[in-house]
């Protein structure tokens, strides 16, 4: 038993520090480690236009296949990441970035959330000050008591506890 | 009064209803991106002629004549929907056709293929590896361009190309950018 465990406890921790390989192929991979990292690198952020929600890095759709190969080659050739992401932008537009850049066609999508919590967080602030406010003012905007009012209210405190029947009757 | 708040959720969703309404009326499909690509030139690639072809096609070749760009492959069904339309469009002599063969996993499937529907292409590019299809931005097959005689990209049209899709879109866009001059 202990020992299944500790077998158990292995393979965790063997996981735990794998990383996912994605969809590449080993005939795809560079055989320049930090090239390759750089080439994953850009892969991870360009879209599989051809897929719903996927890198190009994680599809293994043919076009994606094809674009992670033109990645590495403009790797090989020399290009910058951005320079590669600059290409497929060139192509596809903002759409192929899996992070779309901010700018005032997205600013809407980038903002929306912030602009949507501000509006809601100001509702509730007027929805919860409201109340205080109004008992505030309708004490303020009462018409003081009348003379006669006032008699009354006294009469009332005043009015020694033998009178216990008459005191609630009035009070109500 | 302050109850008329209660209705602003309605009112919204409303507009959100009829702003789908519109949406759809319109004909214009949600989905479909407009390609970047248009109003630009079409960008540098150089593809290697197909087995049994002397000559490839590069961007260049597209400058100077109103051209129809159609990428195409023979494993795709649609292209094949397309073809025989194609076909004719060679035969009436309308406009030069350039081809882009899409990822034939074989050297030979391109060329049987043309073998037995016709080949409509002037000039016909391979495209194994998908660098011309990305460089155009292409997601699938058929796609066609038609590019203006200053090698501009000026229309993209997805799916196959119909009679109807030619009449009313692709053939008067054609028939006007002929009329512009070369250099302008």
């Amino acid at each position: 038993m202990k020992k299944i465990f500790s077998v158990f406890a292995f393979m965790l921790l063997v996981l735990s520090f794998s990383v996912p390989a994605g969809a590449i192929e080993p005939d795809e991979i560079l055989s320049d480690p930090a090239l390759e990292t750089r080439a994953r690198e850009v892969s991870k952020q360009l879209r599989c236009v051809v897929c719903q929600n996927q890198s190009i890095d994680d599809s293994n759709a043919d076009l994606a296949r094809d674009m992670r190969l033109l990645v590495r080659d403009r790797i090989l050739a020399g290009d910058s990441n951005q320079n590669v992401l600059d290409y497929m932008v060139d192509s596809y537009g903002d759409y192929v970035l899996l992070n779309p850049p901010f700018k005032t066609s997205t600013a809407l999508l980038w903002l929306g959330p912030i602009i949507i919590f501000v509006l809601g967080f100001v509702a509730v602030g007027f929805y919860f000050r409201r109340r205080p406010d109004e008992n505030i003012t309708n004490t303020l905007n009462q018409t003081p008591l009348g003379d006669d009012e006032r008699a009354k209210l006294e009469r009332e405190f005043s009015a020694p506890s033998n009178d216990d029947d008459n005191n609630k009757g009035n009070s109500k | 009064m302050r109850r008329l708040i209660y209705i602003i959720p309605l009112l919204v969703l409303l507009g959100v209803g009829a702003a789908s309404i519109v949406q759809m009326k319109s004909g214009v499909p949600a989905n479909e991106l407009p390609s970047v690509l248009i109003d630009r030139p079409v960008p540098d690639f150089t593809l290697a002629a197909i087995k049994g072809q002397e000559v490839g096609f590069s961007s260049e070749d597209l400058k100077g004549q109103v051209t129809l760009v159609n990428l195409f492959g023979s494993w795709c069904l649609a292209c094949l929907i397309e073809h025989p339309f194609l076909m004719r469009v060679k035969e009436q002599n309308l406009v030069p056709i350039f081809g882009l063969d899409w990822r034939e996993k074989t050297p030979d499937a391109g060329p049987r293929w043309l073998e037995k529907w016709g080949n409509p292409y002037t000039r016909i590019g391979d495209d194994p590896d998908s660098k011309g299809a990305i460089s155009l931005g292409v997601t699938g097959a058929p796609e066609s361009f038609i590019v203006d005689k200053k090698g501009i990209i000026r229309y993209k049209h997805i799916g196959p190309i119909t009679p109807d899709v030619w009449d009313e879109t692709l053939w008067p866009i054609i028939q006007k950018l002929k009329q512009e001059r070369p250099e302008q």
